[in-house]
This record gives C-alpha cells, sequence and structure tokens, in this order.
C-alpha cells in the first residue's frame, strides 16, 4: 500500500492540499506576527477565528454574498482586536490570561449564535476555485500551485506584504522599535499605544478573516469549536518562525503538509494510526522551539506593559 | 505580570474580594443584555439557572460535583501562577493523569478497593505531573516558552488519548461491534470512589477540599512554597538569595500539572468510571482544565480562595444546563460569560495597582522622608 503514496497522482493531491489547508495558518499568525512584534502576545486568536468563522458563515448562509460574508469577519474579529488592545495597552492586564479569557468568549459566544441562529449543520456555497490562467495549465505544478481558491492566493500574498511592511517601510520600524524598546521609542515620539492599537486590531482583523477562511473557503460549514484549537498553533508557528515573515509561511507549510499527508494516509488506507500522525507536526513544534529558542530573540518587550512615569 | 502576580490576598482583603465580585456582575450583567438580545427574560433565566444549582440537595451535589475538577486544577494554577509560571495545559495533564490511572484499574482488577483507589490517585497525580514537568524543564532548561509548550502538549495529549482509547485501551465488547465508540471498559465497582447516595456527590471533593489546605501550607508555610513564590516574585532576587531558580520552575509547573493530573484521575474514579472521547480535549475534560484557571484567578490565586470560586463556577455550569432547558438558552452561553470574568478580573488589577501607587504617595508624604534610592532609580530610569 505504501506504493499507493508515490503515484504522481497523489503525490500532487498532498501538494495541492497541503498548499490549501496553510491558508488560515497563514492569516492567523501573520496578523499574530505584528501584535508580537509590537510586544502584544494575543492568546486569544482561537476565539477571534471562531467568531470571525461564524459571521463570514451566518452572513454567506443568509445573503450568499462572499464579499460581505468576509467582511463581516473583518468586523468582528477587528472588534475582538480592538478590545483585546483596550485591554492590554490601556488597562495593562495580563497579556496570557486575558487572551484565554477572550478565546472562552469566542469560543462560548460563536458556538451560542450558532446554535440560536442556524442550529443545524448546513452548508453554503463558499469560494470557488480560481484557475489562474496559463500557469494553472502548467502538468502537475498548475494544479498544486494555481488552482486555489482567493483566499489562499491572498494568504500567500500576505507573507511578501508583512515582510515588506515590517522591514522596509516607518509603520515597521515603529512596531519593532515599540516592540523592542517602547521608553525609547515613547521619548522618540511614537505612540507606543497607538501603534499596538493597530498591530492589535490588525491582528484580530486577520485572526477574523483566518476563521472565514475555514468556514466559507475551505469546509464551508459552521460548527461548534471548529478551529479545535488551530488559533493556539498560530501562536505558536510565531516563535517558529522567529517572529519573520518567512519563518512562519515556513511553520505554516510544515504544518500543513503533515496534515494533509495524514489526511492522503487516512484515505489510502494505510494502517498508521492517524492519531499519532496527527501528534507530529506538535512534537515537532516543541522539538523546533527547543532548538530555536537559544538563537532567535523575542522582541524584547513582549507581553509588557507600557506605562509611562 | 509581576504586578499581578504579588497581589496578596491577606494584605488586600476587600479589594480581593471586591474586584472579583464587581467583575462577576459585570459580566452577569452582560450576559443579561445578551439574553436580552435573545428575547429572553434575563430574570426568568438566571432564576432558572439558580435553582439549577441550588434549588435541591441534588441540585447542590451535582455543583460540588462539577466544582471538583476546577478545584483542584485550581489549586495547582495557584502554585504555578505564584511562581510566575503560566502553565495552561491543565486538559492534557487531566487526561493523561486520568489514562495512567484507568489503566492501572483495568489491569489489577483483583486489587483490594482503597489500594487501587490509592495507587489510581497517586499515579494519576504522578503523570500529570509528568506532563507538567517536561514543559517546566524545558521552560528552565531551554526557555521555551511554557504557555506555547503547554498548549502543545495539550494537543499531543488528546491525540494520544485517542489513539489509545480507539486501539490498545478500546473496550472489549466495543471491539468487536461495527461502532467501536472509542471508550474503555468500565471499572469494576470496587473500585469507585465512595459516593453520598443518592447523589452523585463523591469523596474526590472532600479529597479537593483537604489538598487546597494543604496546598495553602505548602506555599506560606514551607521552604519549597517559599522559594516557589520568591521565584515567581523577582527571580534575580531570588538568585541572589541562593535559590535554584530553575529548580523553582520545573517543580511549580511539575506540581502544577500533578493536581491537574488528579482531578483527571479522579473524574474517573469519582464520575465516570471509564474514559470515553469524543475526538476533543473538552469532551473528557469539560474544559475543566480551562476553567480551572478562571477559578483560581477568581481566588486571587491563593488555595482557599479556590475553594468558594470553584464552586461558584461549578454552580455558573450546573445552573447552564437548567437555564438551557427552561428558556432554551443555549449553555455555551456560560462559557462565554466564563471569558468575559477572566477578562474583567485581569482588567479589574488595574484599579488595584493604581490605589496601591496613591497609598505608597500618601505614606511617602506622611512620613516626610525624601525615598533616595527611589529619586535616584527614577532618574536613571529617565535617562537611561
Amino acid at each position: 500500500m505504501i506504493s499507493d503514496m508515490l503515484t504522481v497522482t497523489v503525490l500532487v493531491g498532498i501538494l495541492a492540499s497541503g498548499i490549501r489547508l496553510a491558508t488560515p495558518y497563514l492569516y492567523a499568525a501573520i496578523g499574530e506576527t505584528f501584535g508580537q512584534r509590537s510586544g502584544v502576545l494575543n492568546l486569544g486568536v482561537d476565539g477571534q477565528m471562531l467568531l470571525g468563522a461564524f459571521a463570514a458563515f451566518y452572513v454567506v448562509f443568509r445573503t450568499g454574498n462572499l464579499g460581505l460574508g468576509v467582511l463581516a469577519a473583518i468586523l468582528v474579529g477587528g472588534l475582538m482586536g480592538l478590545a483585546m488592545a483596550f485591554v492590554t495597552v490601556n488597562l495593562h492586564a495580563e497579556q496570557g490570561i486575558s487572551g484565554i479569557g477572550f478565546y472562552l468568549f469566542g469560543l462560548g459566544m460563536s458556538d451560542l449564535l450558532f446554535q440560536r441562529m442556524i442550529g443545524t449543520v448546513e452548508t453554503v456555497n463558499g469560494f470557488s476555485k480560481v484557475y489562474i490562467p496559463v500557469l494553472s495549465d502548467i502538468p502537475y505544478l498548475g494544479e498544486i500551485f494555481f488552482a486555489h481558491n482567493i483566499l489562499v492566493y491572498l494568504a500567500y500574498l500576505l507573507v511578501p506584504l508583512a515582510w515588506f511592511v515590517l522591514n522596509k517601510t516607518t509603520l515597521g520600524l515603529k512596531i519593532r522599535s515599540v516592540g523592542e524598546n517602547p521608553e525609547a521609542a515613547d521619548s522618540l515620539g511614537v505612540s507606543v499605544a497607538r501603534v499596538r492599537y493597530f498591530t492589535v486590531t490588525l491582528g484580530g482583523v486577520l485572526s477574523g478573516v483566518a476563521g472565514a477562511s475555514l468556514s466559507i473557503g475551505l469546509l464551508n460549514v459552521f460548527q461548534q469549536n471548529m478551529t479545535s484549537g488551530l488559533g493556539f498553533i498560530a501562536v505558536a508557528l510565531v516563535y517558529f518562525g522567529g517572529w519573520r515573515p518567512w519563518g512562519v509561511l515556513g511553520g505554516a507549510l510544515l504544518f500543513s503538509m503533515v496534515n494533509s499527508l495524514q489526511l492522503w494516509m487516512q484515505i489510502l488506507g494505510i494502517p498508521i494510526p492517524s492519531d499519532i500522525a496527527v501528534m507530529l507536526p506538535y512534537i515537532l513544534t516543541i522539538l523546533v522551539l527547543v532548538v530555536s529558542v537559544s538563537k532567535v530573540r523575542s522582541p524584547s518587550a513582549l507581553t509588557k506593559p507600557f506605562e509611562r512615569d | 505580570m509581576k504586578k499581578f502576580f504579588q497581589s496578596g490576598w491577606t494584605s488586600r482583603l476587600s479589594y480581593g474580594l471586591l474586584l472579583p465580585l464587581l467583575a462577576t456582575l459585570l459580566a452577569l450583567g452582560v450576559g443579561a443584555v445578551m439574553l436580552l438580545l435573545l428575547d429572553v427574560n434575563p430574570v426568568t433565566a438566571y432564576k432558572a439557572m439558580w435553582e439549577g444549582a441550588f434549588g435541591t440537595p441534588n441540585a447542590l451535589a451535582e455543583t460540588l460535583v462539577k466544582s471538583t475538577p476546577l478545584m483542584l486544577v485550581g489549586i495547582g494554577i495557584c502554585i504555578s501562577f505564584r511562581g510566575n509560571v503560566i502553565n495552561i495545559g491543565g486538559e492534557g495533564q487531566m487526561i493523561v493523569g486520568a489514562i495512567l490511572a484507568t489503566w492501572l484499574g483495568l489491569t489489577f482488577t483483583d486489587w483490594p478497593g482503597w489500594l487501587m483507589i490509592a495507587m489510581a490517585l497517586l499515579l494519576g497525580f504522578l503523570g500529570g505531573a509528568l506532563w507538567g514537568g517536561i514543559p517546566g524543564y524545558l521552560k528552565a532548561y531551554f526557555g521555551v516558552n511554557e504557555i506555547l509548550s503547554t498548549v502543545m502538549m495539550n494537543a499531543i495529549a488528546v491525540q494520544l488519548m485517542n489513539y489509545l482509547l480507539r486501539g490498545p485501551m478500546i473496550d472489549p465488547s466495543q471491539a468487536q461491534l461495527a461502532s467501536k465508540i472509542p471508550q474503555t471498559a468500565r471499572l469494576p465497582e470496587a473500585f469507585r470512589l465512595p459516593r453520598w447516595v443518592p447523589t452523585r456527590l463523591h469523596l474526590g471533593f472532600l479529597l479537593a477540599l483537604v489538598l487546597a489546605v494543604v496546598v495553602y501550607f505548602l506555599l506560606w508555610r514551607t521552604t519549597l512554597g517559599y522559594r516557589i513564590r520568591a521565584v515567581g516574585q523577582n527571580a534575580f532576587a531570588a538568585r541572589y538569595a541562593g535559590i535554584n531558580v530553575k529548580r523553582q520552575v520545573v517543580l511549580a509547573l511539575l506540581l502544577s500539572g500533578a493536581f491537574a493530573g488528579l482531578a483527571g484521575a479522579v473524574q474517573v474514579y469519582g464520575v465516570n468510571y471509564r474514559m470515553i472521547t469524543d475526538g476533543s480535549a473538552s469532551g473528557f475534560t469539560g474544559s475543566a482544565g480551562f476553567n480551572g484557571i478562571v477559578a483560581a484567578l477568581f481566588g486571587q490565586l491563593h488555595p482557599l480562595g479556590t475553594i468558594p470560586a470553584s464552586i461558584f463556577f461549578g454552580a455558573l455550569l450546573v445552573g447552564a444546563n437548567k437555564m438551557q432547558r427552561v428558556v432554551q438558552v443555549p449553555s455555551a452561553l456560560i462559557t462565554a460569560l466564563n471569558g468575559l470574568v477572566v477578562v474583567f478580573v485581569v482588567s479589574s488589577d488595574y484599579w488595584r495597582r493604581k490605589k496601591e501607587r496613591q497609598r505608597l504617595a500618601q505614606l511617602v508624604e506622611q512620613s516626610e522622608i525624601l525615598p533616595d534610592d527611589d529619586i535616584g532609580s527614577h532618574t536613571a530610569e529617565g535617562t537611561a
């Protein structure tokens, strides 16, 4: 049966779904990268994703308008981000724990709204595949890279964009300086509060889109706790990627490829317990954290509230 | 962050009680608004909750049953958070403790009941200690962020449970059926924790009460507790005082995990008598690994404060079921409100610190002594 794995069709299938499955990780983790580079750890990503996923699903379920669905996810995620920013920036609340609070809120709220407003398992017509002209006709590569829905492409475009903003723009410089040395940034006239409000809200927006990419892009359903901890993995990916967008991309792909591989192994009936296969990326993440922590330094002001004397 | 963990219970009793209560009232207020938006009378809903949680002796017993894992996880959380180590891994630690305890009970079926219960709970304790100790070790010696590693350990524990309950540990009778429900066989009746018949209230609740007192003594009356708290307040100062900081970090997470592991074992031997999985962590734990954090925070990270806090949240959870039946509001509302309580409690710390600063400023004024050191450090900070 192992030989089944080696046919070209299967390999292409594994790679293509691996590319696709990285989407929610990318949105959420890139958003979290902005927050952490400015010194705010947002652990509520999973809750923001769930609410974003529900908002997008509900709007599409009622109106059929996919654009409105994404907009709803952006709004809801952004509001959650704003709330998180207020609590961590203005009230100096402990970031890790308030993040858990927001996670529980999103988990409960999305379930509550789903049960009250929809109730049963429904499906919607989500984003359909967009075949990129010419490129999608390339044998194998076309199917792997150029036959996905629009949210997938945008997720990958986000990576170089985030890299550019963080490293090549004044805004990026401000974000990094606020995360490394808020006192110095403050003395140079950079508003620490404003920068952190921006990054944390942006993180919320992207987490919302990450949820939408599941509920109206990849799966086209909404279920209670449908992310099953995906948002927490996204936070880990930021550490994994050393707070750099390209590193985050590497981590997201690693996770999604292993996931895709184990899905295909199940489809092909290969007798390796899938539970064990699912476990591997988590173990790998811990190992990578062990190896990489000594080399890559986290933003100095991460989790530290800024208070003017 | 530091300030939050330093907040003493005894020294700030009024604030310690007042702020969580205000936070709860605020959360219930938000809940009332949400209920109104859902077209439900909040008074009817909250009344149903109250009756569901305390209305009959049986309801009260259910509340205490539900509060037991929260309390056990929560007193462990007190240890780790006091040591400035954030343990988000309660879910995984519960699961591993439960797996080991269940395995023991299903393997040595001829042991006397009292011996098995003692050994199974001990093994659950050790299992949780192992699952908490690993991230503790990685934090202390490799600098791996414990929030992330404990979250990863949760995911690993869930998959381990799913694998074992679908494979090696599956109920032999289920293994032959087509349905293959992923659950273990039932524990022999002799191994079950004694119950206060006819309710489901079991000995585990008493055990949790006793352990809360024990952990209080551990934290405030033993050298180990002093060291853990010293490291939590100021790791640098603790190191100068000759405390092995790394060891305390490992111990704080290890002990914290141990109590969660015990909670898992108690759930199996006191409530379910078997393990069953729906694929997720909360399917087994009922999210007690997270809600235990909520209870501990609510109890001001004091083991004795965790007792009423756990009962309160246990009541919310049990009451939510009744509310669901009476006014058809999904009990998920309570999860959302729990989240708000957490956010409000950590946010309210802002006012406590503000108050404290004012008090300090007043003291300085009254004593008319210019704190030279303070001025020195301030200017140094300003120019740095």
